[in-house]
């Protein structure tokens, strides 16, 4: 074949939606050769977790133009399901991992239909009141939850093995990602993700033309309840043990400023976010005393310089005129 | 966007493995020490740290350990088990620390427990629920008393005094909430009857409405306040100002003179238990803790400016426990190490006289809690 | 029904403190459209700063002075460097920058501060005032006191100055205000600097009821945030009542429901109120430009 021939077929796969993952994909399976120990492995486990649960807000958040300051709630709904399921209930962590998500999604269905009538600072604090109600009934009903204290959460076995190293965490958790973006991509590119993104620019337009937006934006919600569901399971396996604090307040903060960081509305940018808060926490340990301060400033030099966040900043500057 | 998601990847895996470079290589012996200096629990983590620093460098200063210079790696983890264990990660994998002293919370010390045990390296936690060191771990220890000791001493001086009937008032924060369970847990094997139980916020700013359920409640004859931090100072203010005239005990999570400036007049008459610590300059001569007491008091307030606590004091355990094993071993090899602790025996520390052994990683029993009582603004002994 | 008027009083002194901090949103928010949530750290500042300038042998009232104007200063400081600097950035991206600029607002105060915590005498002493059986302290009156007089001279310097018309303009419609002569960036600058006095004078009064220390911001903040939004945001009004209201739903609760719930409970009924009013108490519906 022509090199001409060669050059227009890599031209039409580099149109295919999936195309921008490849290198994503190429990355994570290199990037274990430069990890020294299971620490890095851990940090790059992490940054997997907390990058589902802000693909998820950020489906919300970017696409749809929704915003919820709760969302750790859910990942505290995943997180408790496969502690509780195995210890109380004798159901196995995979099933429990299972149930967690949908018991997310029933509860976003209910709770989402009321709250998303409202809009703008409404909705965030209608968001911010369910995250904080959540957080509240996993630190009191100690019986169930182990209260303030938190409570130890089984291994994940199938048939024989057990799930343990942070190593084959990594893999487990980079193939969920890459699961979770394409599912993502799927999305935003079907017809209701024309819609979200229609509801986004203008609802009453979006009604106008004949958009269900009610019911598309209960569907976004609850999707994206699914994905922190789905995060904050991860996260009680990985660590063994889970507190009440997986849903507080500031780990919804710490969510949405992983979207708005990497970039609204971008799904390689909810992988940058989430690196950000992940791992800057580790870099400025060096700072001592003064890391917070750092942080505080890092987080608004980004927001002041990147704006619209990282990843379509770089876009624009390196990418030049394409989207 | 495709050579935009190259370039961020690629940045993100340099980024990832350069900012965590580890450490310069060092001679030094390395312990750790994951504490929430900062966070809901940093009233508890910051003179943990303080101590750690002032005593490690005194210890350095008189030759270290083994002939080895000693030093102290402090992570905070803003009172979160997750970042706790990844902390914790890092000091087994990149720091290769040979022993652990921190875990301000029970949170965290649960969430990190399973990393050093896997590790193999002993862990002193400065924790106090009695989960830690109940059923034994081989390489999990203590210092601080366990919140089932504080209401056993509590229930006994309430019996002293023929009173029977309590009312329990608890912040749902951990401290408060584990040793709320362990008073219910407790009563009736000590013949103490609760008649209420009433809840408030850490950060709550006013508990008249539980005080008031309270005073209303039938034949209460006393009043237990378990929480730490600003809300017992809160509580002691509305328990005056509410006028209710049953005596007062606080726990061992207000132990600071802090708290009786915040409360202000409302603190007296307040009786808690706590170690001897608080009471340093008061205990006669012929106590034994007197001398480490006095000591690291007069040495914290003067490094720190800042009143003495009880939770420095279990830092201040910790560390001593761990050097003290460390130079019986006569190495840091972590086993032999670990072993030592285990045997510590007549350890005098600012909690209390430390006695471990296989089926006892805590060491203290309930005479290294005193009972307090707060007048004209300052701690008095009520008895040894 | 002693205790029905001392979950009263309760209620009123907390809710006093919430209206407080609550104000300190809305002259942000009229002015910019901006959510401030290091609003928090500004009502911190204002309480911390005079109990350490209080420790160092300033008379209190000269401390006070010092601790408003140096928040005051925060305040300006967050505006020139952080939200001019992003310009025309989005709601969301500018919610972000005010939590970092929290974040770091409270890193300096671990620093230059202590982790423990403090309080501030009463203004007229700490014996409570006793009504039919209950018990309330002067202070609780102090706040809301406080809070009244902070809303009517708000009001006043809005509805009755230049100074607030311009404020009026510039929220209603931003480069319309700029046509008719009006510098913007001095009104917005002007309504930071006093939202951060506002929450300075706030963290002074309240901080003998609820002691500070130097991360008591974030509580504050989240409580002030859901006070407004009862209230309905932009409305001075609707932040004091939704504070107290939030105030009370919460002392009821724990008088009457449960205790460990009353947070819960308290937001439950918010959003019981927001699906019957969507836009707050006394927030103005807002109408929707096709």
């Amino acid at each position: 074949m022509s090199v001409r021939a060669l050059r227009d077929r890599f031209r039409l796969l580099q149109r295919h939606r999936l195309f921008s993952l490849v290198p994503l994909a190429a990355i994570v399976l290199l990037l274990p050769l430069l990890f020294p120990s299971a620490y890095y492995y851990r940090i790059a486990a992490l940054v997997f977790i907390f990058a589902i649960a802000a693909l998820g807000l950020n489906l919300l958040m970017g696409f749809a133009g929704q915003v919820s300051l709760g969302h750790a709630g859910f990942m505290g709904v995943g997180a408790y399901a496969v502690a509780i399921g195995p210890t109380h209930l004798g159901i196995p962590p995979f099933f429990s991992f299972v149930l967690g998500a949908m018991l997310s999604a029933l509860v976003a269905f209910v709770v989402g239909r009321p709250i998303l009538r409202l809009k703008g600072h409404y909705l965030a604090v209608a968001t911010l009141g369910l995250g904080v109600l959540l957080a509240i009934v996993f630190s009191n009903e100690a019986n169930w939850t182990g209260g303030p204290d938190g409570m130890t959460v089984p291994r994940l076995t199938l048939l024989n093995w057990s799930l343990r190293g942070a190593d084959t965490w990594y893999w487990i958790l980079a193939v969920s990602f890459l699961v979770s973006a394409v599912l993502a991509l799927n999305l935003i590119d079907s017809p209701t993700g024309r819609a979200l993104r229609a509801i986004h620019d203008s609802e009453i337009a979006a009604r106008v033309l004949g958009v269900d937006v009610a019911q598309k934006k209960l569907m976004i919600f609850v999707v994206s309840a699914v994905y922190a569901s789905v995060a904050g399971s991860y996260l009680a396996l990985l660590n063994g043990y889970i507190t009440p604090e997986v849903s507080g307040f500031l780990r919804s903060i710490e969510l949405v400023a992983m979207v708005v960081l990497g970039g609204m509305g971008s799904v390689v940018g909810s992988l940058v976010g989430s690196a950000v808060l992940v791992i800057l926490p580790q870099a400025l340990t060096l700072f001592r005393d003064y890391e917070h301060m750092v942080l505080g400033l890092i987080v608004m030099s980004v927001m002041i310089f990147l704006r619209g966040g990282i990843v379509p900043r770089l876009a624009a500057a390196l990418g030049g005129r394409r989207k | 966007m495709m050579m935009v998601n190259v370039k961020c990847a690629a940045a993100l895996g340099v980024g990832l493995a350069t900012a965590l470079a580890a450490g310069p290589a060092s001679a030094q012996v390395k312990v750790g020490a994951v504490l929430s200096a900062s966070g809901p629990a940093s009233f508890l983590g910051d003179p943990e740290k303080k101590t750690l620093d002032i005593y490690v460098d005194a210890i350095n200063a008189k030759g270290g350990i083994n002939g080895q210079k000693l030093q102290v790696v402090i992570y905070d983890d803003g009172g979160d088990a997750n970042a706790a264990r990844t902390f914790a990660t890092r000091l087994v994998e990149e720091d290769k620390v040979v022993a652990m002293v921190g875990g301000t919370t029970t949170g965290t010390t649960m969430a990190m427990i399973p990393v050093f045990e896997d590790a193999q390296i002993p862990f002193i936690s400065l924790a106090g629920a009695i989960e830690i060191i109940q059923p034994v771990r081989k390489w999990v220890f203590k210092t601080p008393h366990t919140d089932k000791m504080a209401c056993e001493k509590i229930f006994d001086d309430l019996k002293r005094r023929n009173l029977t009937t309590v009312a329990l008032i608890s912040g749902t924060d951990a401290f408060g909430h584990s040793m709320r369970d362990q008073c219910i847990l407790v009563a009736p094997g000590a013949g103490i009857t609760i008649a209420d139980v009433e809840n408030y916020g850490p950060g709550d700013s006013d508990m008249t409405p539980q005080l008031t359920k309270i005073k209303a409640a039938a034949g209460v004859q006393a009043v237990i306040n378990t929480g730490f931090g600003q809300g017992p100072a809160i509580v002691t203010r509305n328990y005056r100002q509410l006028d209710i005239p049953y005596p007062f005990y606080q726990s061992h999570g207000v132990a600071s003179k802090q708290f009786i400036d915040l409360a202000g007049p409302a603190a007296n008459g307040v009786r808690l238990p706590a170690a001897a610590l608080l009471v340093a300059d008061k205990l006669p001569d012929s106590d034994k803790q007197k001398p480490v007491v006095v000591s690291y008091k007069k040495t914290f307030e003067a490094k720190t400016g800042q009143p003495v606590s009880t939770f420095g004091g279990h830092a201040y355990d910790g560390l001593m426990i761990l050097t003290e094993a460390a130079a019986r071993a006569g190495s840091f090899d972590k086993a032999k190490v670990r072993d030592e602790i285990e045997r510590t025996k007549g350890y005098i520390g600012t909690a209390g006289i430390v006695n471990m052994s296989p089926t006892d990683h805590l060491g203290l029993d309930l005479s290294a809690f005193r009972m307090l009582e707060i007048k004209d603004g300052d701690w008095t002994l009520v008895r040894d | 029904m002693a205790e029905f008027l001392q979950f009263v009083f309760s209620g009123l002194t907390v809710g006093a403190i919430y209206a407080l901090v609550a104000i300190g949103f809305t002259l942000i928010y009229n002015a910019s459209d901006v959510v401030n949530f290091a609003q928090g750290e500004f009502v911190m500042l204002g309480g911390m700063t005079t109990v350490f300038l209080g420790q160092a042998g300033v008379p209190l009232p000269l401390a006070a002075l010092v601790a408003v104007l140096v928040t005051t200063a925060a305040g300006l400081a967050l505006y020139r460097f952080a939200i001019v600097t992003a310009r025309d950035a989005n709601a969301v991206t500018l919610i972000i920058i005010t939590i970092g600029a929290s974040i770091f607002l409270r890193g300096v105060a671990e620093i230059v501060f202590d982790k423990r915590f403090h309080s501030l005498p009463s203004l007229f002493g700490s014996d409570p005032i006793r009504v039919g059986g209950a018990a309330i302290l002067p202070q609780s009156l102090i706040v809301l006191a406080g809070a009244l007089i902070i809303m009517v001279l708000l009001w006043a310097f809005i509805d009755r100055t230049l100074f607030g018309k311009a404020v009026i303009a510039t929220s209603t419609n931003r480069i319309a205000a700029r046509l008719v002569g009006i510098d913007t960036r001095i009104i917005v600058g002007a309504c930071f600097a006093l939202s951060a006095a506002i929450g300075a004078i706030a963290g002074i009064l309240v901080t003998p009821i609820t002691l500070t220390s130097y991360n008591a911001g974030t509580l504050l903040a989240l409580k002030g945030f859901a006070a407004v939004m009862l209230g309905g945001i932009g409305s001075a009004i609707g932040a004091v009542v939704g504070g107290v209201l939030l105030g009370l739903f919460e002392a009821f609760a724990a008088g009457y429901v449960s205790a460990s719930y009353k947070d819960a409970v308290a937001f439950l009924v918010i959003l019981a109120v927001l699906f019957a009013m969507p836009q707050g108490l006394f927030g103005k519906a807002k109408v929707e430009r096709v």
